[in-house]
């Protein structure tokens, strides 16, 4: 089947979200953690490296998920590609 | 709309059974406590939790008993999101993430957070690049859509040799797990522990198949989380007086810190070291001059003796010189075995980690190896997770793409209570060993640390090696199981918490059996039985099958754990390694490129598995003597990553076979094309591909 304009537009602005969130988990996750010899300055008693390992990017990794859920919930409806009421 | 009324009764209906559980469960365990005061026995305790934990995942497994296809392989397709969640939480949280990841941090300080980080983030890639687009697609198992997208038997087989090989390797270390934790509970024996365990696994899955276990493994995701909580948050208010000990534990990690430096420096701890480090390097010595080495030191042994006995030396002197003789390895072979293991004594010299240094080395060089297998390691289990089978089937049973969306956040979310408390649990119980054991008396020892010393060595043992009648912290040779299954003790908590501990950790085991077993025998029975051998076959007889399977499969892996014989937590880390580069490149371009060819998705992921397995067969020291690979291990490293990170070579290889492989074939057919841009979109109006699941 042919996909209209509107379909293409919502894929497009997936991919673009999707790109988005994956280059602040790798900078997160890498490049954070390749510097950590050099971040390890003191953070509210924690070495700054040390919490955002145990921590800091857990919680980043939760804030992305949710707002990935959130926003692209929120598209389908947006963009008449949603699943309507019937669960 | 009439749909949409019942699923909300229903998710009413479940908040309310799992709440009301909750409580139920909270009053079980404080008329236990009670009981204790009341001088319960101990062991009693133990039966008690290991009966009355196992006897409930047993009856919801004969509540939720079916032989519906939908609701036998996806449990209906209407499980909530949160708990989805919960059950996914369950099913990922296993007896190594209970047990041993808060003493792998205690053990390994920074070092270890890389599977604190590499099991968290791998949901970002699981919510973003596969969940809701396999929801969308909406069949029974990952080979379903390998099948599916790729046209044929041969990605579909790939895909579920796959994923019984990573899942079997898995579930053989979760077994292990279940005895040993029976075990202790109870002291039975661990044989026995392991099949008293697998009747729990199999009353649940055999019954209802993913509709029991989903149910199941919320309930014990339940206990899991409150087993965990419960010693971690009174060790908090311990040492801080503060009962959250995520948000606190920084104080303590400072306090940890400068006890290191005291202890790095200390002069009874460098004579300890020194000790260790002589110690070694005169076994070394023996040991490279056997078999000549060893007639001397006989002599030389038996020289003092003789000398002390002559000069009438004072009877301490003499018992000691005795006993020395006495010890002398009898035989060559002992000699070389008994010196060996003093050589491996070296480590012992070496002073302590900072708990929160970075990649610590001697030099850049070193630091440098550090940081890359570090960074490798979080790879690998980043996509390991976002590529296990039993992990990914968990987002069919979701009612919608919104529901599997919001169910990946609620499961994150779940583990993360688990994963941000472990790093806390290993600073605090460092705190407690780092300054009030080390310095005490060897006569005032606690309670604690005799019972384990006495249950196991190898999970605690201190020596007093310098003869000074206090313990210094070279002296104390800690396993990390103990960190978890201590700390009620060290917290001062009555046994009754032990037994939730342990009856945590057997939830956290059995949870993700559960999940793995019923993997492993849908890809044999819906995959290989239904899709492949015989199409015609009814819903009783592939569901028949399935449970033939799956009593099979569970039969073979707890035979194997009882076996005791392979290197567990490698293997489990190996799982991870194979998943990822076995699954993730041809799940993720499948939905994102519709370029992708068959025959490319078969070739990338046999390379990606072939690549993993071969370089963990030539640098891993089990595998390499099960596969008698006998040239050096260095030889065959490339840029020194270690066995574990196996996975950080097959992925991008994966990738590239498949890129290259699909650009030089003709592009897949039109319906394949329609097929990815169905799974692409929640809801497409004028689809021609009828929608999954219902």
């Amino acid at each position: 089947m042919q996909l209209t304009e509107r379909h293409l537009e919502y894929w497009r602005k997936n991919l673009r979200i999707t790109a988005v969130l994956l280059v602040i988990w790798f900078v997160v996750t890498f490049v954070f953690s390749f510097y950590a010899r050099e971040l390890s300055f003191n953070f509210f008693g924690w070495p700054f490296s040390f919490w955002m390992g145990a921590q800091g990017s857990l919680i980043v990794y939760v804030v992305l998920i949710w707002h990935y859920a959130r926003t692209l919930n929120k598209m389908d409806n947006e963009h008449g590609v949603d699943e309507g009421e019937e669960a | 709309m009439t749909d949409v009324a019942a699923q909300r009764a229903f998710t009413a209906r479940l908040k309310k059974v799992y709440i009301g559980y909750t409580i139920v469960f909270l009053i079980f365990l404080a008329v236990l406590a009670a009981l204790e005061q009341l001088g319960m026995p101990r062991n009693w305790i133990g039966y008690t939790f290991l009966l009355a934990t196992v006897l409930l995942y047993a009856c919801i497994g004969v509540v939720s008993r079916t032989s519906d296809a939908a609701e036998y392989y996806v449990a209906g397709r209407r499980v909530p999101a949160v708990f989805n969640g919960m059950a996914t939480g369950a099913d990922w949280m296993s007896a190594a993430s209970f047990i041993g990841l808060a003493g792998t941090l205690y053990l390994q300080g920074y070092s270890g957070l890389a599977f604190i980080m590499g099991w968290t983030g791998g949901y970002v890639l699981v919510a973003r690049f596969l969940a809701p687009y396999l929801r969308k697609f909406g069949q029974f198992t990952i080979p379903d859509f390998l099948g599916a997208r790729y046209g044929g038997h041969a990605a579909r087989f790939v895909g579920l040799s796959i994923a019984i090989l990573c899942s079997f390797v898995y579930v053989v270390a979760q077994i292990y797990g279940v005895g040993l934790i029976t075990a202790r509970l109870t002291g039975l024996s661990f044989e026995v522990g392991v099949f008293v365990g697998l009747a729990g696994i199999l009353v649940c899955s055999l019954l209802g198949g993913m509709r029991a276990v989903t149910w199941t493994q919320v309930a014990q995701y339940i206990i899991l989380i409150v087993a965990y909580l419960i010693p971690v948050v009174w060790l908090s208010v311990k040492h801080t007086s503060i009962p959250l000990p995520q948000l606190v534990y920084g104080s303590v990690l400072e306090k940890v810190s400068a006890r290191e430096e005291q202890l790095l420096n200390d002069p009874k701890e460098l004579q300890v070291r020194k000790i260790f480090a002589d110690r070694a390097a005169a076994a070394e010595v023996r040991l490279k001059g056997l078999p000549a080495s060893f007639e001397t030191g006989k002599a030389e042994v038996q020289k003092v003796l003789d000398e002390v006995t002559a000069s009438n030396a004072p009877p301490d002197v003499l018992t000691v010189a005795q006993k020395s003789v006495d010890s002398y390895p009898k035989d060559i072979a002992t000699a070389r075995t008994t010196w060996a293991r003093d050589a491996n004594t070296k480590g012992r010299a070496a002073p302590p980690l900072r708990h929160a240094e970075p990649y610590p080395a001697a030099n850049e060089k070193e630091r440098d190896i550090m940081r890359k297998n570090f960074l490798a390691l979080i790879f690998c289990l980043m996509l390991g997770t976002a590529a296990l089978p039993h992990i990914l089937i968990r987002y069919y049973t979701t009612p919608s793409v919104k529901e599997a969306r919001s169910s990946v956040f609620w499961s994150l979310f779940f583990i993360f209570l688990l994963y941000v408390t472990a790093p806390a649990l290993a600073v605090l119980v460092k705190f407690d060993i780092y300054t009030l054991l080390v310095g005490s008396e060897f006569a005032t020892l606690p309670v604690w640390v005799n019972s384990w010393a006495r249950v196991d060595p190898s999970l605690l043992s201190i020596v007093d090696i310098n003869k000074d009648g206090i313990v210094q912290l070279a002296e104390i040779s800690i396993g990390a199981d103990i960190v978890v299954l201590a700390t009620p003790e060290i917290a001062g908590l009555p046994y009754v918490i032990s037994g939730l501990v342990a009856a945590g950790g057997l939830a956290a085991a059995l949870s993700t059996a559960d999940g793995l077993l019923l993997t492993i025998a849908n890809a044999l029975s819906h995959d290989l039985y239904y899709k492949m051998i015989n199409p015609n076959a009814s819903t009783s007889i592939r569901i028949g099958v399935s449970k033939a399977l799956l009593l099979a499969a569970s039969l073979v892996a707890a035979y194997v754990a009882s076996l005791k014989a392979a290197d567990i937590l490698f293997l489990v880390s190996a799982a991870f390694s194979l998943a990822a580069a076995g699954f993730f490149p041809a799940l993720v371009l499948g939905i994102f490129w519709k370029r992708t060819t068959g025959i490319a998705a078969v070739l990338g992921m046999l390379t990606g598995v072939s690549v993993t397995f071969y370089y963990m067969a030539t640098t891993q020291p089990w595998l390499r003597s099960l596969f008698g690979v006998t040239d050096p291990i260095s030889d065959n490293m490339w840029w020194d990553i270690l066995p574990i990170s196996a996975g950080v070579f097959g992925v991008p290889l994966g990738f590239a076979v498949i890129l290259v492989v699909s650009l030089i074939t003709p592009a897949p057919k039109r319906a394949v094309q329609d097929l990815v841009q169905h799974v692409r979109f929640p809801n497409l109006v004028g689809d021609t591909i009828k929608r999954g699941g219902a």
